[in-house]
């Protein structure tokens, strides 16, 4: 499957090698497609390329650093 | 006449063709529909606008469909009620309340978001739609699917209240209640509308539904006597709201039918979920996503994909925004009823006490024209207002009885 998510970074994260740790323990394929990194906060256009239960594993290990890992429609539930 | 363009990235310019698509395969960038507006020159009259049945399908080569709607046909045209009683509440001289709390046929302005939606879905060659929501929404694409003969799927959280399901389950939709954390919820969604070839509502053909709240700008401009406002306040959730009332009066100026008023734009949101109106307030465009705690659900939206965009809006325009507790939104919900006869929904109350909070701070000016959008309709959220309003008081069948009561109220 292939996944299109933003990651937000905080403070804590925002320095860290999170993309290069996830492909190292995943296989799963990411390609970058947007970033805007600062000082305390960062956000990432991720593609995320792979088996589904494996895409679905590096999904819930991002949340597990602390990334928080949206759908790049960023909130489908409305009102 | 059919002047629609492409569907063009709002960060990188990408143009793509008319497609069940929304972002941009190169920067994930939102698309939006643009038009050949110079097509319409000397075509698109006031004239030809008022000899059309008063539904939001009169400024149909404005809205992003090919010939005639086939969802939705009679949605839209909600009154624009000069709110007399309301102004002198509010030290105010001109108020307006375009009030789509009667939206037909489901009682909010997602009706014509979702005509619009489910029109293109038809276009497109889509027999079945979807959405996840917590409300109108969800209601919204229930209902026109079933007038349409769609089939249709409502995602929805498994422990939503029992009125909103109902309000949605009455037309035959499938209801899926999905369980967990917002946030997985709402990665499954995103999911469901990747995977499954249907046309999700506010996913796949979100850049056409988006385009739907423009009917809303073009009415209250005709409205008016083909004048733009002087300062509309729009509640805000994702944020499109008030970026599409914004293009509706550019692309009226455009086209000659109404003159640059310079319009300002104003945003209002529930301070327990008021990430878009924090950013103007703190001179910002970075939205900060937060929990939503508000009883105004229909503007919970803590991360808003429009957050940006509508910031910009309201700092172009020389707008502003707004927020307020939610003790002021159930007060602004009386108040207007009280006032207006108008039952709006927590939305319709955080506009209105958001308005009064601007007028009072002077960022709303007293003396010019101000239109209030008012979203939705109170018979939705009523749990909101149950212990504010007076209990009846209880008599027993007698005359007299009713008699001292009336002489208690000063009834001659």
């Amino acid at each position: 499957m292939r996944l299109r998510v933003y990651l937000t970074f905080n403070s804590d994260t925002v320095c860290e090698p999170i993309i290069w740790k996830l492909a190292k323990e995943f296989d799963v394929m990411t390609n970058i497609r947007t970033a805007e990194v600062k000082e305390s906060t960062g956000l990432v256009g991720l593609e995320l390329e792979g088996k589904t239960d494996v895409v679905d594993a590096a999904v819930k290990w991002l949340v597990a650093q602390g990334v928080h890992v949206e759908p790049i429609e960023q909130n489908v539930i409305e009102g | 006449m059919n002047i629609v363009r492409a569907l063009k990235c709002r960060e990188c310019g990408q143009e793509y063709e008319i497609q069940p698509t929304h972002v941009c395969e190169f920067c994930f960038g939102p698309l939006e529909v643009v038009y050949d507006y110079e097509k319409l020159q000397g075509y698109f009259t006031r004239e030809l606008i008022e000899s059309r049945p008063q539904t939001m399908w009169r400024y149909k080569e404005l809205l992003p469909i090919n010939g005639e709607p086939t969802v939705g046909v009679q949605n839209g045209f909600t009154p624009l009620v000069r709110a007399r009683r309301l102004e002198k509440v509010l030290g105010v001289k001109e108020l307006y309340i375009k009030n789509d709390s009667v939206c037909y046929p489901t009682l909010s302005f997602k009706d014509r978001v979702v005509s619009v939606a489910l029109s293109k879905a038809v276009e497109f060659g889509f027999t079945t739609v979807a959405c996840a929501s917590t409300g109108n929404l969800a209601g919204s694409v229930a209902a026109n699917a079933a007038a349409a003969g769609l089939e249709s799927y409502v995602f929805i959280p498994h422990d939503l209240e029992q009125g909103k399901v109902l309000g949605a389950g009455i037309f035959g939709t499938k209801i899926i209640g999905i369980t967990g954390e917002y946030d997985d919820v709402n990665r499954l969604c995103s999911e469901v509308a990747g995977k499954y070839g249907w046309a999700f509502v506010n996913v796949n053909v979100r850049p056409f539904y988006a385009e739907g709240s423009k009917s809303l700008g073009y009415e209250v401009m005709e409205q008016l006597g083909w004048k733009a406002p002087k300062h509309v306040v729009v509640p805000m959730a994702s944020g499109s709201l008030c970026t599409k009332v914004a293009k509706s009066i550019k692309e009226f100026i455009q086209l000659g039918l109404v003159e640059d008023n310079g319009t300002a734009i104003y945003g209002a949101q529930a301070t327990g979920c008021s990430p878009i109106s924090k950013s103007v307030k703190e001179g910002t465009d970075l939205i900060h996503p937060v929990r939503a705690k508000t009883i105004a659900k229909s503007l919970a939206i803590g991360n808003p994909a429009d957050g940006y965009y509508a910031n910009r809006i309201i700092r172009e325009t020389g707008g502003w925004a707004e927020d307020i507790s939610d003790e002021e939104v159930v007060a602004a919900m009386k108040l207007l009823a009280e006032t207006e006869g108008i039952f709006a929904e927590t939305a319709g109350g955080v506009t209105l006490g958001c308005a009064q909070k601007m007028i009072e701070s002077g960022k709303l000016p007293r003396d010019e024209s101000i239109v209030l959008c008012i979203t939705g309709n109170g018979l939705k959220t009523q749990e909101a207002v149950v212990d504010a309003i007076t209990k009846p008081r209880i008599i027993g069948a007698s005359l007299k009885e009713f008699d001292v009561l009336a002489e208690a109220d000063g009834v001659k």
